[in-house]
């Protein structure tokens, strides 16, 4: 019997294949050397600096470049890197001196003309750059970029190269806070390898930062190194990082836990409860620039009529934001009690309890404000989310089930799930939304201005629910044209506090980073952009 | 007991000696209807029917045999529960699914809580017993839809064959290829009323390939007995041999996978539920807890735990009543 | 036979064209996907224009099909939203799920075969009822946590396998993810299988076989065994296609870059390339497996003859 007899050929195939895999499913965590291994998920862009606006393609771009200001992981501030000094006399035009002695790994010197040729490069419109808007305070980009027809010059008019070192910048507005910016990866200088050898660069860059790149294998793992040349003050403590691209967050947590990991960078929130004790205290959770919220459709008269900020505020204090933070996420979120991001620090803008009792929960509070303001829209709000990143429907559920408890109405607020991230973008940028919605900030640069004017200035780039206010973009306006930072960080909470006087969107909570790792490795920390820094960190 | 000896007493019996099932030992069974041929026995499906001395149909007889086996009155009192409960689950339940107090998320059983709270602490219980509507329509219905659906056009290929087959069997294909995350992204996003409805016709729509191949597989089977060639040469209509002669001969392993199936059914929900496309919030389904206790099963598994195993119950229960039916409906039995 | 079988490889042309319009329409229709690309900011709107263009998604649907499979007519199957050529992705996704799915497709034959027989001989015993348990387990936990679990015992707890699969992902490696996602498939297989066996048991050629005096062991695989796997090769050539492009929870879980995890990121990404790209070659796996299903059934049961 020709069949019984290959059924017993594949079985007894089975158990030498099991018979193998007992002998060699032992862990290999050693990577030979201080080499540590590290969580990825593969970029969703192609890696070019300028469009790169995600967090797993700006960790490699973090290794491997360094711009002229670098943000300090501790406090955030943007110190001189690259840069010799940074000066104005207007805030509108800049002159920009280079250090001495910084070369790209491939041998080239980082000179006046690697920034400027990059920062034409992200902001010109043939180059499909997604974070070409970076630019658009440089005077020119609007010829570079325009928003309708064709592109009408090659370079950007504010930008001029004096000489090896130096080059000067003209905005076309005053920005105060223009050279703070400059630590965002979107400003990192490129070789002349990245123009030559496009194709090239991608599948290996070149960078002029702490690690070069010696094996890049797209969709599992990409092999980083210590660059023994590097210039900066910050060379690596460590001989390399691999980068291990990982289908699911949970599934590199529990590789950790077996030994074959090094380091998580996003522990999944159903380990929060246990990560102190699968981990034995290696687990750190950190403030990082992100803050959520709810954004309310104010396109819809339902939601703009007298009245209605009393409805928005009612529902901020139906919201239990402790009772959440700590069930739902295990402390890895903080009660939000402004629109800012306690990493900015008091000097650079935050400040606590701004929100006052607005953002206090009391149901009977909610209550009163809700009835005084004509009852909620239609009887029910909808919360609008998108249910395939994230765990939105979780706290989503959660912030629903205080109002309903708070309002005693078991269909005061219910979620209203949208299959794609695509999809949710799409009908929330078209103003398709009729209830409020969820919106997330993680800051471009920690500034005030990057948590305020994108989000709630007149048609800013992410003012979805066309919250308007002529007293807050006029505040705006004049922070940013003022040259004493104190002064512009008062004028920034002032228009922080119309923001909370209309309730323009409700603050949820600020976001933590977390971060586990194993016993191999010390001085694991994250920056305030939620990316390990993996310079400082020690093997063995 | 594996070296026990093949009993051909038994088979040659017809039940009896060979009915070794303790779930069968109180069915009646009557010794084979069909005169016995040489070797080759007419099938007795056809036999009482063919002879009309008594006009019984082998529906009535399969009626007859069901009415007197427990594993079918068990099951079908089960099923009855939960007809009632998803009626009325008032009945047994009287807090308000919907009543969660997150400070009591993930907790253990309490009095008034026996089944303890879920992650945002709501009770365990009572959604359990909610749950049963949602969950035992989509299982029902879809599992019904699916069925017809696909063994109608299932028998159909394998019966007709040639250009029938070809036509009908290639749509199968190009049903089979559409994922399910795309169909349930694409075709469900633009329901907006809550109602199970879109749910149960989404899973009939992508669910009846899977039928279908077996059924015409089986139907090609069953039409090379000689019963059915027999008929055949007898003039009988196609309607005639599809329905009686072959359909309970080939109807075993359709009930086998849709009863499997409407276990895989509630869940589908839940997955769809959780794209985002299947039901809103905030419907309470088994499905829709198990996918909500699933990643928490480390710290509260009790709130997977309950649902899952009402989901056991009922799948338990359909499965029991399909071997019974199909057992009534297998003339060799008889 | 030969004829059938030509008569078959031809009928995949319209098949092939048909399901491909189909999802291409399907991915179409979901929307715009360049309003995911620039994250929780709205594209420029010159940026989107310029992304549109590039993707070709300016243009009307007929011809975007059109250039589409021209494309592929000559082995160009587009590239992803990362840059990355579609061929590329499946040639480093398809090998993976291959061995996945032979694994997988193993242990349902040999388990779910062998169980099957098992229960079917003895119905209503201990053994019966076991696998019966079994099979509402299987049923109402989610392959999610079953994975989870013996992921951790096994993975972590007593450390026998590593919980996550490598790049290279070797058969060894494959094993638990294998099972977990058979598990299913398993409990159909098992109980189409022992329904089949305690059906044909009574049928005459068993008792021929029987009173003929044959070993018991040769009556059952040779003769019950042989006729009972219609059903079960019906199942199984089915289940092929489905455990190629459905693995998605068993994927995830198990760190397996594979058809579907790439499926799933292309759909949720609305990528109609790579979309497209990984269902045209599944369909065609469809078509190659019931063709070889139908063939079975004549070697099965030589009644059947194809003309």
């Amino acid at each position: 019997m020709r069949a019984a007899s290959y059924a017993r050929w594949a079985a007894g195939a089975m158990a030498v294949a099991l018979a193998t895999t007992a002998c060699g499913g032992g862990a290999d965590a050693g990577e030979g050397g201080a080499v540590l291994s590290s969580s990825w998920t593969d970029p969703q862009n192609p890696l070019e600096p300028a469009n790169t606006n995600e967090v797993q393609g700006g960790k490699v771009l973090s290794m491997i470049f360094r711009g002229l200001k670098q943000y300090d992981p501790k406090t955030g501030e943007a110190k001189n890197m690259v840069a010799e000094r940074i000066e104005t006399s207007d805030s509108q035009h800049y002159t920009i001196t280079l250090k001495d002695g910084w070369t790209f790994s491939d041998g080239e010197k980082v000179t006046a003309k690697s920034f400027v040729d990059a920062w034409n490069y992200g902001a010109s419109l043939e180059n499909n750059q997604k974070n070409a808007y970076f630019f658009s305070y440089i005077e020119g980009y609007d010829q570079v970029h325009p928003e309708q027809g064709g592109q009408r010059a090659k370079t950007m008019s504010g930008l001029k190269v004096v000489d090896e070192r130096t080059f000067t910048v003209t905005l076309s507005q005053k920005f105060s806070g223009f050279p703070d910016t400059l630590g965002y990866n979107a400003f990192v200088p490129l070789p002349r390898a990245f123009y030559q050898d496009h194709a090239g660069w991608l599948a290996r860059p070149v960078g002029n930062g702490p690690y070069t790149v010696q094996a890049y294998t797209r969709g599992s793992e990409m092999r980083l190194v210590r660059w023994d040349a590097y210039a900066g003050p910050d060379a690596a403590r460590n001989d390399g990082v691999t980068l291990k691209v990982y289908t699911d967050n949970n599934t590199a947590y529990t590789d950790l836990m077996a030994g074959n990991l090094d380091l998580v960078d996003d522990v999944p929130a159903q380990q929060l409860k246990n990560v102190r004790a699968d981990l034995d205290g290696r687990y750190l959770n950190t403030p990082a620039g992100i803050i959520q919220t709810l954004s309310f459709p104010h396109y819809d008269k339902r939601w703009t009529g007298p009245g209605a900020d009393k409805v928005r505020k009612g529902l901020s204090r139906a919201i239990d934001r402790e009772q959440i933070t700590r069930t739902i996420f295990q402390g890895t979120r903080t009660p939000a009690t402004d629109w800012t991001s306690p990493v900015l620090g008091a000097e650079g803008g935050y400040k606590a309890g701004l929100c006052g009792q607005w953002c206090e929960y009391d149901a009977a509070a909610a209550r009163k404000l809700i009835e005084e303001g004509g009852g909620l829209p239609g009887g029910q709000v909808k919360i609008t989310y998108n249910a395939d990143t994230g765990s939105h429907k979780l706290w989503v559920d959660a912030v629903c089930n205080s109002i309903n408890n708070a309002l005693d109405d078991d269909k005061a607020c219910v979620g209203n799930p949208i299959g794609t991230f695509a999809d949710f973008r799409g009908k929330s940028t078209t103003q398709k939304l009729a209830g409020p919605f969820r919106a997330g900030w993680q800051m471009d640069y920690p500034l005030t201005q990057n948590f305020l004017q994108p989000l709630y200035y007149t048609n800013a780039s992410s003012n979805d629910g066309k919250w308007s206010s002529k007293e807050f973009d006029r505040l705006v306006d004049r922070a940013n044209a003022e040259t004493d930072p104190a002064q512009a960080v008062k004028l920034f909470q002032q228009a922080e506090e119309v923001v909370r006087d209309e309730m323009a969107a409700i603050p949820l909570w600020y976001q933590n980073g977390s971060a586990g790792w194993s016993e191999r490795l010390s001085d694991v920390t994250l920056n305030p952009f939620s990316v390990p820094v993996y310079e400082q960190i020690k093997v063995g | 007991m594996p070296e026990q000896p093949f009993p051909p007493e038994g088979v040659i019996a017809g039940g009896g000696a060979m009915d070794l099932s303790a779930t069968e030992a109180g069915t009646v069974r009557r010794p084979p209807a069909a005169p016995d041929g040489a070797g080759e026995p007419a099938p007795p499906a056809a036999g009482p029917a063919e002879t009309a001395d008594r006009p019984r149909s082998l529906w009535s007889d399969a009626w007859r045999d069901l009415r007197r086996n427990p594993v079918f009155l068990a099951s079908a009192l089960v099923i009855l529960f939960l007809a009632v409960i998803s009626v009325w689950p008032s009945l047994i339940a009287s807090g308000s699914p919907l009543k969660c107090d997150l400070a009591r998320a993930q907790q253990g059983s309490a009095p008034g809580h026996p089944f303890g709270f879920d992650g945002q602490g709501c009770d365990v219980y009572t959604r359990t017993v909610y749950g049963a509507r949602t969950s035992v329509v989509v299982g029902v219905c879809a599992t019904l839809g699916v069925a017809l659906l696909g063994s109608v056009l299932g028998a159909l290929a394998g019966f007709f064959g040639g250009w029938w087959d070809g036509v009908l069997s290639r749509i199968t294909d190009v049903f089979f290829a559409i994922p399910v995350v795309l169909g349930g992204l694409v075709l469900l996003s633009v329901v907006t009323a809550n109602s199970v409805w879109p749910v149960v016709g989404f899973i009939v729509l992508l669910g009846w390939p899977q039928i279908s191949r077996i059924a015409r597989g089986s139907v090609i089977t069953v039409q090379q007995n000689d019963y059915v060639q027999a008929a055949r040469a007898l003039g009988a209509s196609p309607a005639r041999l599809l329905l009686r002669h072959i359909a309970p001969n080939a109807v075993a392993p359709v009930i086998v996978v849709a009863t499997i199936a409407l276990g895989t059914y509630i869940a589908l929900e839940a997955t769809l539920s959780y794209l985002g496309v299947g039901l809103k919030p905030p419907s309470v389904s088994w499905g829709i807890d198990i996918s909500a206790a699933s990643p928490y099963v480390r710290t509260a598994p009790h709130a997977l735990l309950w649902p899952s195993g009402a989901l056991a119950v009922t799948v338990l229960a359909f499965i029991m009543l399909g071997d019974a039916v199909r057992d009534a409906l297998d003339p060799k039995l008889r | 036979m030969g004829r059938y079988v030509v008569r078959r490889l031809v009928q995949m042309v319209p098949v092939f064209i048909g399901s491909t319009l189909l999802i291409f329409l399907m991915v179409n229709v979901m929307g715009d996907p360049v309003a995911g690309l620039c994250g929780d900011r709205q594209c420029d709107p010159a940026t989107a224009a310029r992304l549109r263009q590039e993707f070709g998604l300016d243009q009307p649907v007929w011809r975007q099909y059109l250039t589409y499979m021209g494309n592929v007519f000559t082995g160009d199957f587009g590239t992803a939203f990362n840059g990355q050529e579609v061929t590329e992705l499946m040639s480093t996704a398809f090998p993976v799920t291959l061995r996945l799915t032979i694994v997988a497709i193993c242990f349902e034959i040999l388990i779910g075969v062998t169980l099957g027989v098992l229960t079917g001989l003895r119905r209503g015993r201990p053994v019966d009822t076991g696998v019966l348990l079994l099979t509402l387990v299987v049923v109402s936990v989610p392959t999610f946590v079953t994975g989870l679990l013996l992921q951790l015992w096994l993975g972590v707890q007593w450390g026998w396998i590593r919980p996550s699969v490598s790049p290279a992902a070797p058969f060894g490696e494959l094993l638990l993810p294998g099972l977990v996602l058979a598990s299913v498939s398993l409990a159909y297989v098992t109980r189409l299988t022992r329904t089949s066996i305690a059906e044909n048991r009574r049928s005459d050629y068993v008792r021929t076989a029987v009173a003929k005096g044959l070993p018991r062991r040769r009556v059952v695989t040779r003769h019950l065994l042989r006729n009972s796997l219609i059903p079960v090769v019906t199942f199984v050539g089915a289940d092929i296609g489905f455990l190629m492009g459905g693995a998605i929870v068993t994927e995830r879980i198990f760190n397996i870059h594979g058809v579907g995890y790439q499926l799933y990121q292309g759909i949720v990404r609305q990528n109609t390339q790579t979309v497209v790209g990984f269902v045209t070659v599944l369909v065609l796996v469809f078509l190659l497996c019931n063709l070889v299903v139908d063939l079975l059934y004549a070697v099965l049961d030589p009644r059947i003859r194809y003309a």
